[in-house]
């Protein structure tokens, strides 16, 4: 225990020296016990910072070093690296946060001063107990699976089986291609949206090494990076999959009725159904909730016409379990359920609509087929008001960000319905416009030199009287208020993650942000992976994105499971809890306290004297130390935070 | 006058909910009184109430425990196991004469800075409206 520790302190430029006073650290930090050197640099993750960490490991003969710098999610890593390069375990190297937990935090310098000695004291108290540690390798599976079979996960899924790398995509829905399909055409090129994604649908469904697995969901998932069990729920479809062909005869006589999720209500759907005629398996699935047989057994025709007699109604729902060693979440989006919303009439009127609807008016292969009609009578309308910030940027009672596709997709809409009724009127409220992206700007001038109207003002109110949709604004530009009376409304209402991905998120344990998005692991530099190693995010899910912003996440997440796929082996973090064979009574009780199954009991022969002792299965152990706090007899101890060493770590942020 | 008592606060913060939202406190540049030193742990299942006694024993007036929200633990369970340890802590605390509100548990997610900041600066005024802890000599470590 006679170590020869080194307590290195960054200034963080002024970002730590600012508040926290370096050299009274220093002066007393120099003088706790085990401490040999102290030093300070101007930005230790620097070059020559890290030079001078390496030089004074080397010249000071260093046992442990602790450098005293920002959080040890940034750089506790590099710092790990530099003293390894110059032969010091890498475990012998701690980090005191005392720049997001202690200068950022305290203005005022003294307590600042104080607070850092006591979180640097912490931390050398924790390096005078550490011991060397060698990661465990363990074997990756280089096998991947994609949740979500929008437009982000299908590209993941295409770009990691394309590297040669198989694919499992997960698709809740029947068919994959979400919320892409439904579009018409797309900003700013105005290209058809199903004539660009429907070739990369195919593509995904015939590629060998990509499996689809659509109606099907995650249900649970085991393991760790590079070696993950998923559970796969697949729902019963009623029908067999593998017989059907997609003919279609079934969907013919189907006598049930139910409002299209696809054309978002506004078209009935059968029982037996596909979710359009482009569905990637062109497969379809019975609901049961509202199929005359399930509800009254009297009715049979699908399975009568079947000319393959795929029917199966007696079909249930089933679990497969694939090994993966990558998941890549692209759950996507949904649109923000303005029902309750201020008095927006949403589910009072018919002709308020959302921009999802009105995508599916517009869309050659909608309810319309293509052609401009009000839901309520079916009369084209000739004036259209389209409310942006619907539920954005509204901290009060909405969301408080911006959804940042609406005000192109609203110019788009605005532009698509000029094209189609000349003589309408295009009516646009808006906060800010914001065309931040190529072209857009170009795209939004074109909107309004097309003869659309923009209305810098909120909206208030918006309610049904005789054959009109009344909206009642204001014009922040002119002060006035203003009083529209249109055909119908299109809002763009705020973009919220699916309401599955809560489910998802608390299979995975991933984690999610206030509004549940899921988290990246670093707002700029890491902003495809997650703080949990294995999972990459693509697509909406993970915050509001355009098809092209979420296509290139999509592929930046394939790069990085490709990245991990590439190596042979991985290491797995070593500060697991092991067993003292001696005090070990052989209770069990960390056998069931330990979530991952990493703890076992066996008859062992210890000292020449048969017992019951806990054998650790090392590569399964994931370091939480729940065991250790279990033990009754102390024989748990966790690598590196052995209970001895917190007693001491305690005491140390208490002197002073 | 007599120095104003400066209550002193361990902490222990589980590395993926807690500890996150205290860096993102900082990286907000939210503020909150020093008093507490951040002990960061996988989770905050590894608690042991022996450490909680502990920090007790060497002079702490406080003791602060961070976890992820229940449902959210990266270790899957690992918050349960403290939820369910805290009151059987409490109870000895009782036992040994010290105010079982000495002692408090959070859920702090990630995203949660401004909940951390409110948490501290509050349990931070508590404590200090307590005063200090005092143990009887017998229980304090003697070192």
């Amino acid at each position: 225990m006679n170590k020869r520790i080194g307590v290195v302190v960054c200034h963080c430029g002024i970002n730590i020296a600012g508040v926290v006073k370096i050299p009274e650290v220093l002066e007393t930090i120099k003088t706790l016990p085990g401490v040999a050197a102290v030093r300070d640099h101007m930005y230790c993750c620097s070059d020559p910072g890290q030079n001078m960490i390496k030089d004074l490991t080397k010249s000071e003969k260093l046992d442990a070093v602790v450098v005293a710098c920002c959080s040890p999610t940034l750089h506790e890593s590099t710092f790990r690296k530099a003293v390894k390069s110059v032969g010091l375990n890498p475990y012998l190297c701690e980090i005191a946060n005392i720049r997001e937990q202690c200068s950022w935090v305290t203005p005022d310098r003294d307590e600042a001063t104080k607070k850092a000695i006591r979180i640097i004291r912490t931390q050398v108290a924790r390096a005078r107990w550490d011991q060397p540690l060698e990661p465990i390798d363990v074997p990756v599976t280089r096998r991947a699976m994609v949740v979500g079979g929008g437009v982000a996960g299908i590209q993941a899924a295409l770009d990691i089986a394309n590297a040669g790398y198989e694919v499992v995509l997960v698709e809740k829905d029947p068919s994959i291609g979400g919320h892409m399909a439904q579009l018409s055409e797309t900003f700013p090129t105005l290209d058809c949206s199903q004539c660009i994604l429907t070739p990369k649908m195919v593509e995904a469904y015939q590629h060998p090494k990509i499996k689809l697995l659509t109606y099907s969901e995650v249900a649970d998932v085991s393991g760790y990076v590079g070696n993950f069990k998923v559970k796969v729920r697949r729902k019963p479809a009623y029908i067999d999959w593998d017989v059907c062909n997609g003919c279609g005869q079934c969907l013919v006589k189907c006598p049930g009725r139910k409002e299209s999720e696809f054309d978002r209500g506004m078209s009935k759907r059968k029982a037996v159904y596909r979710p359009f005629p482009q569905a990637v398996p062109n497969r379809p699935v019975i609901d049961a909730s509202i199929c005359v047989h399930f509800k009254t057994g009297r009715c049979s025709i699908c399975a009568d016409v079947c000319p393959l007699k795929a029917i199966r109604y007696d079909q249930k729902e089933s679990f497969v379990e694939e090994s993966v060693g990558a998941i890549v979440i692209a759950t996507g989006f949904e649109l923000y359920d303005l029902k309750d919303y201020s008095s927006f009439g949403v589910g009072k009127t018919q002709d308020v609509i959302d921009g999802l609807q009105f995508e599916r008016i517009l869309s050659a292969s909608g309810p319309t087929s293509g052609e401009v009609k009000r839901p309520s009578d079916g009369k084209v309308p000739k004036r259209v008001v389209f409310v942006q910030c619907a539920g954005s940027r509204d901290v009060e009672n909405g969301k408080p960000y911006c959804s940042k596709i609406c005000c192109m997709y609203t110019a788009k809409h605005a532009m698509l319905y000029k094209h189609r009724v000349h003589d309408g009127d295009a009516i646009v409220f808006y906060i800010d416009v914001r065309t931040g992206g190529k072209g857009f700007e170009e795209f939004y001038k074109r909107a309004t030199d097309e003869g659309v109207l923009y209305v810098r003002g909120k909206v208030s109110k918006i309610y049904r009287q005789g054959d009109k949709v009344v909206v009642w604004g204001a014009d922040t530009l002119t002060g006035q208020k203003v009083q529209v009376e249109a055909d119908m409304v299109v809002l763009a209402n705020a973009m919220t993650p699916t309401p599955e991905s809560a489910e998802l998120a608390g299979v995975l344990k991933a984690q999610r942000d206030e509004h549940g998005f899921f988290n990246e692991a670093h707002p700029k530099l890491r902003p495809v992976e997650t703080l949990t190693a294995g999972y990459f995010l693509a697509g909406a899910g993970q915050g509001p994105k355009d098809i092209p912003e979420a296509v290139a996440q999509a592929s930046g997440a394939a790069c990085k499971v490709i990245g991990l796929f590439s190596n042979k082996t991985l290491s797995h973090d070593p500060p697991i809890a092991g067993i003292d064979e001696d005090a070990c009574s052989g209770c069990g009780v960390c056998v069931d306290v330990c979530p991952y199954g990493a703890r076992e009991l066996v008859e062992k022969d210890v000292k020449g004297k048969m017992k019951k002792v806990i054998k650790v299965n090392e590569v399964l152990c994931e370091c939480c130390g729940a065991c250790s706090s279990a033990c009754p007899v102390a024989a748990c101890e966790q690598r590196n935070l052995k209970d001895e060493q917190i007693q001491e770590m305690v005491e140390a942020g208490l002197e002073g | 006058m007599a120095d104003k008592f400066e209550p002193r606060i361990t902490g222990f913060v589980c590395k993926w909910c807690t500890s996150a939202g205290a860096d993102l406190a900082g990286t907000s540049r939210k503020t909150y009184p020093p008093n507490m030193t951040p002990i960061m742990f996988f989770c905050s299942g590894r608690v042991d109430p022996q450490h909680i006694l502990h920090a007790f024993r060497s002079g702490a007036d406080g003791v602060f425990i961070g976890g992820c929200h229940p449902g959210d633990c990266h270790y899957q369970e690992g918050n349960y196991k403290t939820m369910k340890r805290i009151p059987m802590v409490k109870k000895l605390m009782r036992d040994m004469g010290i105010e079982e509100d000495r002692l408090r548990l959070e859920w702090v997610s990630a995203s949660e800075g401004d909940k951390f900041t409110k948490v501290i600066t509050q349990f931070v005024e508590q404590i200090r409206g307590m005063g200090p802890l005092k143990l009887p000599a017998k229980q304090r470590k003697v070192s």
